[in-house]
């Protein structure tokens, strides 16, 4: 089947079995492997994407299913060379060890950050439920986050005045 | 992991989507969110020869009042029920205890009581709430209690050829509260056992009693014995412990690696005990 999925803006296609996860289909068929496969059985949330803003996992997703719909990834966040708040912040709050998480998790706290732009700790932390960091590294994503926050609201204050 | 193979069909209406069912019948297999079967698809557990992706279906995602209650579209999301459905307290309070946010984004109701999971979350709430289940065929429409809908575990009354359209939940009588109670290992675990609770009063008395156990049997179990014990009674502590003494019996849990047959039993007994204090804390208008 022929499936047109717009990614991180740009329109990409390709011609799949119906069996082919949306995961396989951004690793493999467009060797755009930011995407993760950790657990492979909706456990982890390593291989999270947006999907038309929202987070999803891509291991449970056909993409047939997404045909014609708009996926954001990893490599979608930063703009050209400059980073989006939320990398800056897992950079800055050394919100990462091994990393494997990261990309999900920066994604799941991007899209909170669009829809909650000051989230309480618990918010945070109600947000990431849904993604594993096996170094345990819970504290400083929390950390990262919240400076990712600030650095949102100093920028929206920025462009106010 | 990939599945098996199978022909993928999209159907952009609902009348589409029964012609390409009845063509297929057995074969056939409906997906909505895709979030229970795609992993059965995955580990080979189901291999149908046909998906029929009603995730493009027009008209099933509403959740709008009706009747005094509520009709909710069978592909409403989990995190459409946690954002739209406060005019009943147990569906938001029971979809934020689904899974994970993520599978709450994508998930939804309809394929999730299809699906018939004796340990999924909406059955026992529908059971509670006395919920109908609205489904279609090329045949015609038909609708169905929730009492009598699940039949085995995975297994449901539902003819290949329908689909589940619409749940309607019926207006209460009188001052109604609800509660769901759910333990879990860890966020998206599935259930140790969980309970849902609903209770409608008039002066001071209970009118009708709703509750529904997750996890405790082959299906969603309705407590019955417990809601008649209930039906009519003054709420008192002998009343509600008994009724949570009832819903117990009425559970036959099996041990596995999330506790021992006795252990859920007697989480079921404390959780009706809890849940039916909240209800009627909230029936009253208190915070509980």
């Amino acid at each position: 089947m022929n499936v047109t999925i717009t990614i991180n803006g740009e329109e990409r296609g390709g011609d799949v079995e119906p069996r082919v996860l949306l995961v396989d289909f951004i690793r493999t068929n467009l060797a755009m492997t930011g995407t993760h496969i950790g657990c492979d059985t909706s456990s982890c949330g390593a291989c999270t994407v947006l999907l038309d803003g929202e987070p999803v996992k891509s291991c449970t997703q056909l993409a047939v299913q997404v045909d014609g719909r708009s996926i954001t990834t990893v490599e979608g966040l930063a703009n050209g060379a400059e980073l989006d708040p939320i990398q800056v912040g897992f950079h800055e709050e050394h919100g990462l060890q091994c990393g494997f998480c990261t990309p999900g998790m920066m994604l799941v706290c991007r899209a909170l950050l669009d829809t909650n732009p000051e989230p309480t700790e618990e918010e945070i932390r109600w947000a990431i439920s849904g993604n594993i960091c096996r170094c345990t590294g819970y504290m400083n994503i929390v950390k990262a986050v919240q400076h990712a926050a600030k650095l949102r609201a100093g920028a929206a204050a920025e462009v106010a005045s | 992991m990939f599945s098996a193979q199978f022909a993928y069909e999209r159907p952009a209406s609902l009348e589409e989507a029964l012609e390409v069912l009845a063509e297929h019948g057995d074969e056939a297999k409906v997906m909505s969110g895709g979030q229970s079967l795609i992993p059965l698809l995955k580990l080979r557990l189901a291999s149908p020869g046909v998906v029929v992706d009603i995730g493009r279906v027009p008209g099933l995602a509403g959740i709008v009042p009706w009747d005094g209650g509520l009709a909710i579209g069978a592909r409403a999301r989990h995190v459409d029920m946690e954002r739209g459905a406060s005019r009943f307290g147990i569906l938001p309070e029971a979809a934020r205890q689904i899974s994970d946010p993520l599978i709450r984004n994508a998930g939804t109701v309809g394929g999730s009581i299809c699906h018939a999971d004796p340990s999924g979350d909406w059955g026992a709430v529908m059971l509670a709430l006395n919920a109908e289940f609205v489904v279609r065929s090329r045949r015609g429409e038909r609708t169905i209690p929730a009492a009598t809908f699940f039949d085995g575990p995975f297994t449901t009354v539902l003819e290949a050829d329908e689909i589940l359209t619409e749940i309607r939940v019926p207006a209460p009588a009188g001052r109604s509260g609800g509660a769901y109670l759910k333990l879990e290992r860890k966020v998206g675990d599935f259930a140790t056992a969980a309970v849902a609770v609903q209770v409608e009063l008039a002066n001071g008395h209970v009118g009708r009693a709703g509750i529904g156990l997750t996890s405790v049997g082959p299906t969603n179990l309705r407590a019955t014995r417990a809601e008649e014990a209930l039906a009519g009674a003054i709420p008192d502590d002998a009343v509600i412990d008994e009724a949570a003494r009832l819903a117990a019996a009425a559970c036959e849990p099996r041990t596995d690696v999330r506790g021992s047959a006795d252990y859920k039993r007697d989480v079921v007994r404390v959780f009706v005990k809890r849940g039916l204090r909240s209800a009627i804390a909230r029936a009253r208008g208190e915070a509980a």
